[in-house]
């Protein structure tokens, strides 16, 4: 199993001993560099990035995603493509083998997670993005985890927001349906007051409406002047929305644009829109 | 009559002295739990940092009562028992920087850190033996009793007389702090939450800014706190011997278990439902049923289900009876 005696735990089951499920699989939260001034460019941007899991091969090979203030910049592309670890790249939470990441004029790549969410980043991951076991407004709570100030009116906006979290904030989060769960997401994410939030794929395994209901809050999120960078599976749907687009495609970019661009482009139709 | 002279010979011989080891086990399940679901393993060495917080506990109170501080009626151990959490706390902090770190860092799979613990579990117990020595400790001194039997006799003029220690007195009291201090903690500090976050999911936790590192130290000061308050309360109740330390592994594990690891609520009903079956299995019943039963049905024998000699086997019937049942633990914990 990847060559390190300390991973093989030689098919141990025994639950009375170890507790099940992975730990953190994020690397990069010991990093213990500081950003760099490096003026220009996008508001944020991961800039041809290489890299993959530990000491596995490369999943991203020479990616570049940006957002600017005031956008929306949509990433799609097939399943196994690397839009995952591409956020992931972003965020810190695998080391780059080349390539950098700037956010508002700093680079960032030497940057620890913990230490982005503290420059204005907020993340809301593919899966596993909300704490099921504590309550609704107790994940919010975390989500505020490095406010030292008072959050009490960020929470009231959120649960403006998303009016549903407030019926339900003393129940776990684990017993939510799966858009209000997603809605946790990303108010967890939001009570940061993040400068730029990134959110990977917010509307997976909702239904159509719950669908169309999410991309409306996300909208009228990037419109309080917060730019989003956003994963979809919802190629179309979300390319309409987007001021910025990319396509990935085997861990490259494969095609980039704006939105109506991309929804043009007879290329990324035939193969990334069903024509 | 004979009904009151039953209950009271109940409450002296099962009640009082289960509810007291129900909770010393129940604090020494909370420190395993909170590893458990904290740092993902079971922590083996749990006894015997118990032995070792008990230990620093009662060099100081060698050295109160060697300058001659006492606490009126009560132990002089309770006055040195902060100063014994502190020596734990510095004891397990080492032994994380030192050994358990490394480990993370490599990002080692739980069931290593399992066999980790073994070796840290020999090293501590080697260390207490060398410091202290091998052999019983009594450090009890204050008064003995709450209430003595004679004194409970004179008062109710039964026949049967009830003895409350005043380490079973201390033990209660203490225990109801300790786990009243631990759950507004966990359920109402920041801090506290954040720890419960972590446990739930760790990306998360670091994709909200909570520092990993930290999370891990305050679970071990925590754990540290509760082992020396587990252990010298056990200590103080019955007496100190690095060995016995290392045996109450068993039992606290089968609590943990029994509650369902991860799971606070459950290591204290776990610790109560493992000293409870313990005594009552191996109390020799002879003398409640006298006065309950009837001249002739009177038993000849103890009733005794289990010589005190097989305690032990009681929890490893229970944990065994659970794993096959209710493998989660009664209280669902996160994930057995
Ligand atoms: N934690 C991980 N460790 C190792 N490989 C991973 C991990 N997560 C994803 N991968 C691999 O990276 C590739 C890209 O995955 P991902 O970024 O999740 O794709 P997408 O989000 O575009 O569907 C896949 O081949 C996947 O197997
Ligand atoms: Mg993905």
């Amino acid at each position: 199993m990847s060559g390190s005696a300390y991973q093989d735990d030689r098919g141990n089951k025994d639950r009375s001993i170890t507790k099940a499920g992975s730990p953190g699989s994020a690397t990069g939260a010991r990093r213990k560099g500081t950003a760099v001034p490096a003026p220009g460019g996008p508001f944020l941007i991961g800039e041809n990035m290489t890299g993959g899991y530990g000491k596995g091969p490369n999943i991203l090979e020479n990616c570049t995603i940006a957002v600017d203030e005031g956008e929306i910049a949509v990433i799609v592309g097939p399943n196994g493509a690397g839009k995952s670890t591409a956020m992931k790249a972003v965020f810190g939470m695998l080391d780059l083998r080349e390539g950098s990441v700037r956010l508002d004029g700093e680079d960032i790549t030497s940057l620890s997670p913990q230490d982005r969410v503290a420059k204005g980043m907020g993340f809301v991951p593919q899966t596993s993005n909300i704490f099921t076991s504590l309550t609704v407004e107790e994940n919010l709570e975390m989500g505020a985890f490095i406010r030292r100030d008072d959050f009490r009116d960020t929470m009231e906006q959120i649960y403006d927001l998303f009016p549903i979290l407030r019926e339900k904030r003393r129940q776990a989060a684990g017993e939510l349906s799966g858009g209000q769960r997603q809605q946790v997401a990303v108010g967890r994410a939001l009570m940061t007051k993040p400068k730029v939030l990134m959110l990977d794929e917010p509307t997976a395994g909702v239904s159509p409406i719950v669908m169309d209901e999410l991309f409306d809050r996300i909208i009228e999120v990037a419109r309080t002047g917060i730019p989003i960078l956003m994963v979809e599976q919802n190629a179309r749907q979300a390319l309409e929305i987007a001021d910025k687009g990319y396509v990935l495609v085997q861990g490259a970019n494969a095609y980039s644009g704006s939105g109506k661009e991309l929804l043009a482009d007879p290329e990324v139709r035939k193969s990334f829109l069903g024509g | 009559m004979d009904f009151l002279n039953a209950i009271v010979a109940l409450s002296n011989f099962v009640l009082v002295p289960a509810i007291a080891y129900g909770s010393q086990l129940a604090l020494g399940a909370l420190g395993v739990t909170l590893i458990y679901g904290i740092l993902r393993f079971s922590n083996f060495a749990h006894g015997d940092t118990m032995a070792f917080g008990t230990m620093a506990t009662i060099l100081f109170t060698w050295w109160f009562q060697s300058l001659g501080i006492s606490f009126g009626p009560l132990p002089t151990a309770l006055l040195a028992l902060p100063l014994g959490i502190l020596g734990c706390m510095a004891i397990v902090l080492l032994t994380d920087r030192a050994v358990y770190r490394f480990y993370r860092e490599q990002k080692a799979k739980p069931v290593i850190l399992v066999i980790v613990s073994m070796g840290v579990m020999f090293i501590m117990n080697g260390l207490v033996r060398v410091i202290i020595g091998p052999d019983d400790q009594n450090f009890a001194d204050g008064n003995r009793f709450v209430i003595t039997a004679r004194d409970f006799k004179q008062m109710t003029g039964l026949d049967e007389g009830l003895a409350i220690k005043t380490t079973q007195g201390i033990t209660v009291v203490v225990a109801i702090i300790a786990v009243g201090l631990l759950f507004w903690f966990l359920n109402r500090t920041r801090t506290g939450k954040s720890m419960r976050a972590y446990s739930d999911n760790e990306d998360l936790a670091l994709l909200s800014g909570i520092n990993p590192e930290r999370v891990v130290m305050i679970t071990w000061l925590i754990v540290a706190a509760l082992a020396t308050v587990a252990g010298v309360l056990y200590g103080l109740d019955k007496t100190f011997k690095p060995f016995v330390y290392f045996q109450l592994l068993l039992p606290i594990f089968a609590s943990a278990i029994v509650g369902g690891l991860g799971s606070p609520v459950g290591a204290i009903a776990g610790g109560f439902i493992i000293a409870f079956s313990e005594v009552t299995i191996t109390y020799a019943w002879k003398k409640v049923l006298t006065y309950l039963l009837p001249e002739a049905w009177q038993p000849d024998g103890l009733v005794q289900l289990m010589s005190t000699d097989y305690k032990f086997a009681v929890s490893f019937v229970i944990l065994l009876i659970v794993l096959l049942f209710k493998p989660t633990g009664l209280f669902k914990g996160k994930s057995v």
